[in-house]
Order: structure tokens, then sequence, then C-alpha cells
């Protein structure tokens, strides 16, 4: 699984950053984590409000920082 | 399931809960100071404890009930949709609606950019974008509230619209003034991938956990500002003789709206602290226009903004951005002073 974690460094960004790496060794998934800082990135990407979290190309989750176990769930869902 | 249900029928149970002790905060306050510590009515002391033990709660309880059904709205107008709602439309009607959506759609500066960019990008006006991003920030869930618990809904009304007509009308002269050479190239060449997401499917109750969040995240970081700006508050009120502020910020100084607004610019106060400190200058003689001036050039203009806007707006439109503004507050103020 390839997650990315958009957000140009505010504390939203890192807390969520955080909670997705927690997610993942939780749920022991294999996934490659990137944070993804640069706007240009960001943009071609197709989000307009950081923090975002993008799975396999796919934007599941944008504005906002859900918890641990939603992230858990979420990563469930998109395998 | 059982998630699911408690999380309809506890904010029904807590409803009544609140409102009996919302509407029965003074004579709890009067009880505390008076007969549980004892002390003496009408010192400063006394009084600017009374004031502070009122306000505080009152406040709170306020901030918590609203922020939580502010919360579960906002989960229905993302900016995705707001930037559809946008595409297209034409100056003047597009401004009036992207000020208006600009209230309700979430919004934190840190994504300015991106949200600039996307919303340039699909064809929505400058001016129209400019609307949107003047009305964000300056018209503050926070500050309806703190306004509207501190003085009343008039003011809080007064506020809101004024914000509303800066906005409009701001963002229409920049539309006006065509200043698309002002906007860094770059802006224009970016294309936005087609992120081809089905946009996340919420149940109510899914929004209902988002207005927890909300009030989690939002009363979890103003509470200490609240405090802090209702304690200068109580300070001053029974200290701070009554007509301190009338020769620097009454009517009759009529320099003290711009120099409240230049003053307020590079201030960057949450809005939070700000609305106490907005009461106490009233009560010591401000008039309220200066005072609502000052409010809106903190809390609308914010130097950090201008700065992350300055990688996709070049310094004179950033310029025009922050005069246009300022004129608007101005008026706004000299207006108010003028009618009341």
């Amino acid at each position: 699984m390839e997650i990315k974690v958009l957000g140009t460094g505010c504390t939203k960004c890192k807390t969520l950053e955080k909670h997705t790496r927690e997610a993942v060794t939780e749920t022991g998934i294999t996934a490659e984590i990137e944070k993804v800082e640069d706007i240009y990135k960001i943009m071609s990407l197709g989000v307009m409000q950081t923090p975002a979290l993008v799975i396999n190309q796919k934007i599941v989750l944008s504005g906002r920082v859900p918890s641990v176990a939603e992230i858990k769930e979420i990563l469930t869902k998109n395998q | 399931m059982k998630n699911i249900k408690n999380a309809i029928w506890l904010p029904l149970a807590l409803l009544p809960i609140w409102y009996v002790i919302y509407h029965n905060l003074q004579p709890m306050t009067d009880w505390f100071i008076d007969t549980v510590l004892g002390m003496t009515k009408g010192v400063h002391l006394t009084e600017a404890l009374r004031f502070f033990v009122f306000e505080f709660p009152k406040v709170m309880l306020l901030l918590t009930l609203i922020i939580f059904f502010v919360g579960i709205i906002r989960t229905y107008f993302t900016p995705e949709r707001t930037r559809k709602a946008l595409e297209g439309k034409k100056t003047f009607t597009g401004n009036v609606m992207a000020a208006t959506l600009g209230i309700v759609t979430p919004f934190c500066s840190c994504s300015a950019i991106p949200l600039f960019l996307g919303f340039v990008e699909s064809g929505v006006p400058l001016g129209v974008t400019f609307s949107f991003l003047i009305a964000a920030p300056m018209i503050n869930e926070v500050a309806i509230i703190l306004l509207y618990g501190m003085f009343g809904w008039q003011v809080a009304a007064i506020y809101v619209g004024t914000g509303l007509a800066i906005a409009i009308l701001a963002g229409w002269i920049i539309g006006l003034l065509k200043l698309e050479k002002w906007v860094e190239p770059w802006v224009y060449q970016t294309h936005m991938g087609d992120s081809g997401s089905e946009e996340e499917k919420l149940t109510f109750v899914k929004r209902i956990h988002l207005g927890y969040d909300a009030v989690k995240e939002i009363v979890g970081k103003v509470w200490i500002y609240v405090a802090l700006g209702i304690l200068v508050g109580a300070g001053a009120h029974g200290y701070v003789p009554e007509d301190f502020m009338a020769a620097l910020m009454g009517k009759s100084a009529w320099y003290s709206i711009p120099l409240s607004i230049l003053i307020g610019i590079p201030l960057y106060s949450n809005a939070a602290g700000i609305v106490p400190i907005v009461s106490v200058l009233i009560e010591k003689g401000a008039s309220l226009g200066t005072a609502l001036a000052f409010m809106m050039a903190v809390i609308g203009i914010s130097l950090p903004e201008m700065v992350i806007l300055r990688k996709v707006l070049k310094l004179p439109l950033i310029f025009t951005f922050v005069g246009v503004v300022g004129v608007g507050i101005m008026i706004v103020g000299y207006l108010f002073n003028y009618v009341f």
C-alpha cells in the first residue's frame, strides 16, 4: 500500500502523519508512508484542503485529523 | 449500535441541563460570591471576581453549544463544494455567494494557498476568490458567539452584516481593478490534478461525532484566551476609571479609527481573546465603531496569512488587498460612530 500524507507543515499535518504511522503499525499493514510538503505536488494530487491522506493515488480524507482508530478503519477499507 | 444511540441521545439529554445552568448563572454566581465566599458587596475585588465567575462559564457554555452545531453544519460545506458552487459565477452575484460561503466553509490559514489555487484554477474570478478569502477569516464563528454573549445579538448581527459587506465590496473592487497581472504566473500554469476521489460519504452519526471533534478542538484551544481576556476584563472592571479610553478611542477622537486599524493589522490574535478586550475598551469609553474596527482589523487581516499568500500573490496585490479591506473597515467604523 502506498500512503501519502499531504500538508504544508502545520501542526495538524504533523498530527495526521503521527496518527497514520501509529495506525499502520497497529494494523500491521505493509505500507510505504510518504510525507508530501511541496505545495505544487499537493496541488497536482488535486487536494484543496490540508492535511490530507492519499492511499494508492486516491484521496481518502482531507481537511481534518481523524483519530488513530478511524485511520485504521480507512486503511482496512482501502486495502 | 450502542455507540450510535449515544451519539444522538447524549446531546439531547445534555441540552436541558445546559439550559437550566445557562439561565441561572447570575443567581448561582451571586450565591457563590455573597454566601459561599461571604464577600462584601460593592467592593472592587468582589465585583471583579463576580464578573469573572459569571462571564467565563457563560461564554464557555455558549461556545460549546454553538461550536457543536457549527461543527455539524460545516460537514455539509467542503471547499470542494464551495468551489463548484462558485465556478463560472459572474461578478457581484459571485462575490455575494463567495462571502456568504466564506462564513460556513471550514477555513484554516494554512490551507489558504491550495484553496486559492483550486479556486483560480477552476475559473472562479479573482475578485470572487478574494471575497471568500476576506470573509472566511474575518467573520469568525467564535467571535460571533462571544459578541452575542457579551453584547447581545444586535452587535453580533452588525459584525456579520458589515463583515459580509466588506468582503463582497472589497472582492468586487479587486475584480474591477483587473489585477490578474499581480498573481504569480505559476498559479495559472499549475494544473490541479483530478483526484477522482469520491467524496467521503458521511452518515449523520459521523457528522455528530465531527461536531464533538470540533468542540474538542476549538474549545480546547480557545478556552485559555477566553479566560485571559475575561480576566483582563474583570481586572479593568473595578479598577480602571470609566472614561479611561474615552479620550483615546471615543467618538470625538476622529483619528482613532485609522490608528486602531493600523495597530490592529500587525496584531494577530485569536478571536476568542480579542472580544473580551473589546468589551473592556467599550466599557471604558471607547466607541462601538472604533472598537469594532479594531477587532475586525485584528482578526480579519493577519500578517501570517499575508506571508503565506505572498507565495501566490505579488506584493502590490497584497497591499491592494490589505488597503481595500482596511478602508472598508474604516468606513464601517465611521458609520457606526456616526449612527450610534
